[in-house]
């Protein structure tokens, strides 16, 4: 897991470049090792997001070029009121949009109250409940405790790391995007309102089916590996 | 004691929800954003309900599984196209 490491070694708080005005003051300056910086840190986090926006691997990483461009013209207009994460990944997905809108193949919010986002039910499991009498409702068969190390295990194992990839990558776009914001990247409810231009009623649904989704696949694989016999 | 009884009973010690309408709940929950009559309903729930704990606390897994995804790292000449185009930035 050497990515894993690199990208950990770069968000760590004792690098110099943690403290974000430090930071923004040295790119103004034109220090190298400072944008250097932020493109190990970021450029991975914005290829992923912008993955979740367009349909294209080749239109996502030539929207995350045009984001890193974005970040240079306006870098002098910075004015920290948000932090240059969540104001880099709105720079992202503002031109994600427009690049989507182009191509008529951007699936937005735009017509409708966030319930719509082409999911359907499939997110929810009905069979796991017991469906009729005093008991309806109920859960049919328990879930079980998974153990602590279930996430390092999983994600050692390269399959079910792709596994939990591919069951995000075939998300409907917005929740694909508010569950890469949210879990991936850790920023807060309202930051993600304010990029995705989402309410938070809606961001929260979202992340919901999102999640369980996930945690349904996760439940397959970890029941898949289960010893038998 | 009848079925329908204990049924009664059992929903009744279960904060009056289902379990099925619990885990519908649970990113409210996670999120912080529900009154506080919704979360005590919910958390008498999961008092009286091993399942609907063990589902909360497969959902607090899958949320740290997902936040342990690898990000691709940047490529070299990508990385090097872009310092150029920084210091570009800088003269100009």
């Amino acid at each position: 897991m050497k990515e894993e490491d690199t990208a950990q070694s770069a968000l760590s708080s004792k690098h110099k470049w943690a403290d974000e005005q430090t930071l923004v003051s040295a790119l103004r300056e034109g220090d190298e090792g400072a944008f250097g910086f932020l493109l190990d840190t970021y450029h991975g986090p914005l290829l992923r997001l912008a993955m979740a926006h367009v349909p294209s691997r080749a239109v996502a990483e030539e929207v995350v070029q045009e984001t890193w461009q974005g970040v240079l013209e306006s870098l002098p207009r910075f004015e920290g009121r948000s932090s240059l994460k969540t104001w880099m990944f709105r720079i992202l997905t503002n031109r994600a949009k427009t690049r989507g809108q182009r191509e008529r193949r951007y699936e937005s919010l735009d017509s409708g109250d966030g319930q719509s986002d082409g999911d359907g039910e499939g997110w929810r499991e009905p069979d796991r409940f017991i469906q009729a009498g005093s008991l309806a409702g109920h859960w049919s068969s328990l879930p079980s405790m998974w153990d602590e190390e279930t996430p390092e295990r999983l994600l050692l194992s390269k399959e079910s790391r792709a596994l939990i990839q591919q069951a995000i990558s075939a998300l409907p776009p917005v929740q694909r995007q508010v569950i890469t914001l949210r879990d991936i990247d850790e920023l807060d409810a309202k930051e993600v309102c304010n990029i995705l231009e989402v309410t938070e009623t809606n961001q929260r649904v979202l992340l919901h089916r999102a999640r369980s989704r996930v945690r349904k696949i996760i439940e397959q694989q970890l029941e898949e590996k289960r010893p038998t016999g | 004691m009848s079925q329908d009884l204990k049924g009664q009973l059992m929903h009744l010690m279960a904060g009056n929800i289902t379990c099925q309408d619990l885990i519908e709940l649970i990113t409210e929950y996670l999120e912080g954003s529900m009154s506080f009559s919704e979360r005590v309903r919910f958390q008498i729930h999961l008092g009286f309900c091993q399942g609907c704990r063990n589902y909360l606390s497969q959902m607090k897994t899958t949320i740290r599984t997902i936040g342990k995804l690898p990000a691709e790292p940047i490529p070299d000449e990508v990385r090097d196209e872009l310092l150029k185009r920084f210091r570009t930035w800088k003269k100009g």
